[in-house]
């Protein structure tokens, strides 16, 4: 932050804008000096943000998926579906990051960010698969076992491929909900692409506004890649049936962001 | 649907009432070991000084916190108009909070003054507490801003590694770190990043370079050595014994740290508006913040989790500044 | 001189196995420091229903135009989208110089936040009014004013209370970040004392409570004022 403490107008904040694209792809001196910020500097920073991401994303797909397909299966647990999802979009995602450290302080503080951003990122996927699940048309759940396939072929090959866009939009929900969260982990020590936002004495204004782009991008280019997969893995004969990016944006609910 | 959010409510309402008596110290009701009764001690309220508004504010961590406390109530003992804007952030942030006029006032270490603000290089700082103020303040007085005479105590940033550590490594002094530091992980503030009486300083006056360096909460620079997670952490001279128990506090035999005696930062103009009680004041309230007193004050905080408010009033009332 | 002075009582700790001590999670502390938390959970409570409160006018302001004209719809998700994609620390920290630090600057972002759900939710609502209701209310000779006051609005009300309770349980968890801004807050009681499991629960068992309980209010108000909704469970 500037040492004269001078309220910005909006034009300077404007000229700052080509700083922080500098700030991107240039390293520069730290705001006192001594060491090196920007550019080069900020490529441990992206591979942390995106190390936390991944295994966030990996271990809450890997045990809200399952689950959610069940109950949505079954028809069961609606309720503790519900509470589960709205406990979880309640809790800030400071608090819980803040409860790993201090309930786990022998852990190393990676993975205490890690888990409690995958705890937060499990409700969205959670409850887009049930709902997923439970929205399949129940003429074609009721052929398929006609034809004779047992519960969990219903599943694999009747109700998760025609749950998919609902539950891909959970997952491209958490994971931008992640990534925006992960910005928060150098309050405790993690150093993400948050800490040129946090640490603006020592990155100064381009690398806040500069690091912030970046992880804009990030959240964008991730919903792409997600749209992307979906429509790989959407099987061709459900494409054709029903696009899923007709699907009104309006229709998709906003979860949580930090 | 209503019964739970009534059955909340009542829970919140016990609660609220339940926290009314909070005057159960652990260690029972303190006295002092020996007060001065010479009367010099009180601070007196001066109903002119009302008109002169206040606001103080401090850095985030906890010596900071309780030190603004102490300044705000014992100002406002003497009668001033006080308000608080404590944990502010860093020395920088805190610094254009003052020029700003956000606050009117800070407490700031002469140490740091010279090192963040003015620019000094390791080998021209002074040694002498007395001197180190004097440049602090011509420095400030170049900003416009004035900085009131210094604290007894001197709360000085150390290395700190584990028992366990210094006796592996065999490490008395800073220096020993040489040639063994690129095994260790090194926690500081944020700012010790930039800070020539933190990282920058073991880079460029030591020449050491560290395995990885991890910023964290300042309140956390004892726990992280004892969890495991820091080989090396940044402490103060003003620490809690018992926290320093466990550890061992590395010489700085190339005199990298400069003496970090706490005094008052405040815009020049407000200072002269403020009248003569200000000066006597701030004195006053000083007066008995020696290395002991405040290691007991950050204690309280640190270790007993008390509240800077009520600890600041602790002080005041124990030493006789205020009557309790 | 130092006879003179005054000496705090130094107060033996080196047998203190209390709970505090062993960082636990310490009722009585709890309800000693309790009033600690008092102004932070107030200033964390003006937050988040001042935020969602201007949120929500601009959000139906916006929806009531782009209702009329929809070819704003499109345009308006957009740019809050983008916004969207920001980390809310870095709305705050790059609004500071500009607002300064204190409330304006922390309820500015978590007005913008608010309004991209408010605004969804909206519009969610009135796609969802049946096309023979609103034909059957145009047979009925209602003009547009009274086919939106009268027949969208009300249909629409489940939706917008449930973007209600999102927007207030989300906003919940974004003032736990406005202490960055300078506004206080229960973030600020959590990150003083990060490491101490006792704080860790209150200051953040208040942010769940907080949310949990405006979550309900709106529940109980919503099932209030659309009793049609009643029959059809939840």
């Amino acid at each position: 932050m500037d040492a004269g403490g001078e309220r910005m107008t909006t034009l300077a904040f404007l000229g700052e804008f080509g700083d922080a694209i500098d700030y991107i792809f240039h390293a520069r001196e730290s705001r006192a000096g001594g060491s090196q910020v920007g550019g080069k500097e900020l490529l441990p920073l992206i591979w942390t943000h995106l190390e936390i991401t991944l295994i966030a994303m990996a271990i809450a797909i890997a045990v809200a998926l399952p689950i959610g397909l069940a109950l949505g299966h079954t028809g069961r647990g609606a309720f503790a579906t519900i509470s589960v999802s709205n406990t979880g979009r309640a809790i800030p995602s400071v608090a819980l990051i803040a409860f790993f450290i201090a309930f786990f302080p022998q852990t190393p503080e990676f993975w205490n960010v890690t888990v409690a951003l995958a705890l937060l990122a499990i409700p969205p996927i959670l409850t887009n698969a049930y709902v997923g699940v439970q929205q399949v048309s129940r003429d074609a759940v009721d052929a398929a076992r006609g034809m004779g396939m047992s519960g969990i072929q219903v599943v694999r090959r009747v109700e998760f491929p025609l749950a998919l866009p609902l539950i891909f939009g959970g997952i491209r929900t958490s994971t931008v909900n992640v990534i925006a969260t992960a910005t928060i982990a150098p309050l405790v020590g993690v150093l993400t692409l948050g800490d040129p936002i946090i640490s603006g004495t020592v990155h100064g204004r381009a690398g806040q506004i500069g690091a912030s782009i970046v992880v804009a991008v990030m959240a964008i280019t991730a919903e792409l890649l997600l749209a992307a997969a979906q429509r790989a893995i959407t099987p061709a004969g459900l494409k054709l049936e029903r696009d899923p990016s007709s699907v009104s944006p309006l229709k998709r609910r906003i979860q949580t962001a930090p | 649907m209503k019964r739970p959010l009534i059955l909340i409510l009542a829970l919140m309402c016990l609660f609220v009432v339940a926290c009314g008596d909070d005057d159960d110290d652990a260690a029972g009701t303190p006295t002092p070991a020996s007060t001065s009764d010479s009367g010099a001690g009180k601070i007196t309220k001066n109903p002119d000084n009302a008109k002169v508004q206040l606001t103080i504010g401090s850095k985030n961590f906890t010596e900071q916190k309780v030190l603004g406390e102490i300044y705000a109530q014992g100002l406002e003992a003497a009668g001033y108009s006080i308000s608080k804007d404590l944990n502010l952030g860093d020395e920088n942030t805190a610094l254009a909070a003052v020029k700003s006029g956000e606050i009117s006032a800070y407490p700031e270490y002469t140490g740091t003054a010279l090192l963040s603000f003015f620019g000094k290089q390791a080998d021209q700082l002074p040694k002498d507490p007395q001197a180190a103020y004097e440049e602090a303040k011509k420095g400030f007085e170049g900003e416009g801003l004035t900085a009131f005479p210094p604290t007894p105590f001197t709360s000085s940033n150390e290395v700190a590694v584990t028992s366990e550590t210094a006796d592996k490594l065999g490490l008395k002094n800073i220096s020993d770190l040489e040639g063994k530091s690129q095994d260790l992980v090194l926690y500081g503030s944020p700012e010790c990043r930039q800070r020539l009486d933190c990282l920058l300083g073991l880079q460029q006056v030591y020449g050491l370079k560290f395995k990885k360096f991890v910023p964290v909460a300042i309140e956390r620079r004892h726990e992280v050595l004892t969890s495991g997670r820091a080989d090396v952490s940044i402490v103060f001279t003003t620490d809690p014994q018992i926290q320093r128990e466990k550890e061992v506090l590395l010489e700085d035999d190339k005199g990298m740290f400069p003496p970090y005696n706490s005094t008052l930062v405040m815009k020049q103009e407000t200072a002269d508006q403020a009248g003569p009680d200000l000066a006597k004041t701030i004195d006053l309230i000083q007066e008995q913040l020696t290395d002991e007193n405040m290691q007991e004050l950050n204690a309280r905080v640190d270790l007993d989790k008390k509240d800077p408010a009520e600890v600041a009033k602790e002080y005041l009332t124990e030493t006789g500044l205020i009557s309790g | 001189m130092t006879a003179l002075l005054a000496q705090l009582e130094i107060h033996n700790r080196s047998a203190d196995n209390s709970c505090v001590a062993d960082n636990g999670i310490c009722p009585g502390w709890i309800a000693d420091n309790f009033d600690r938390y008092l102004t932070p959970l107030w200033q964390h409570v003006f937050l988040t229903v001042v935020s969602v409160a201007i949120g929500f006018v601009i959000a139906f302001a916006l929806a009531l135009i782009a209702h009329r004209r929809r070819w704003l719809i499109n345009p308006i998700v957009q740019v809050t989208g983008v916004l969207y994609t920001l980390p809310s620390v870095a709305v705050f920290f790059l609004l500071l110089p500009i607002t300064g630090r204190g409330d304006t600057t922390a309820i500015i972002a978590l007005v913008a936040y608010s309004l991209l759900i408010l605004f969804r939710n909206f519009m969610a609502g009135f796609e969802n009014v049946p096309f023979e209701t609103r034909d059957a209310g145009r047979g009925m000779g209602l003009t547009q004013r009274q086919l939106l006051w009268r027949v969208e609005l009300p249909l629409a009300l489940p939706e917008i209370m449930a973007g209600l309770r999102i927007a207030l349980t989300t906003t919940v968890g974004l003032a736990s970040l406005a202490f960055l801004a300078g506004a206080g807050g229960l973030g600020e009681a959590l990150f003083d004392q990060i490491a101490f499991r006792s704080n860790v629960l209150v200051a953040g068992g208040l942010a769940l409570l907080l949310a949990v309980v405006l979550d309900l209010l709106v529940l109980g108000i919503q099932k209030a004022i659309t009793p049609w909704t009643r029959a059809v469970s939840a």
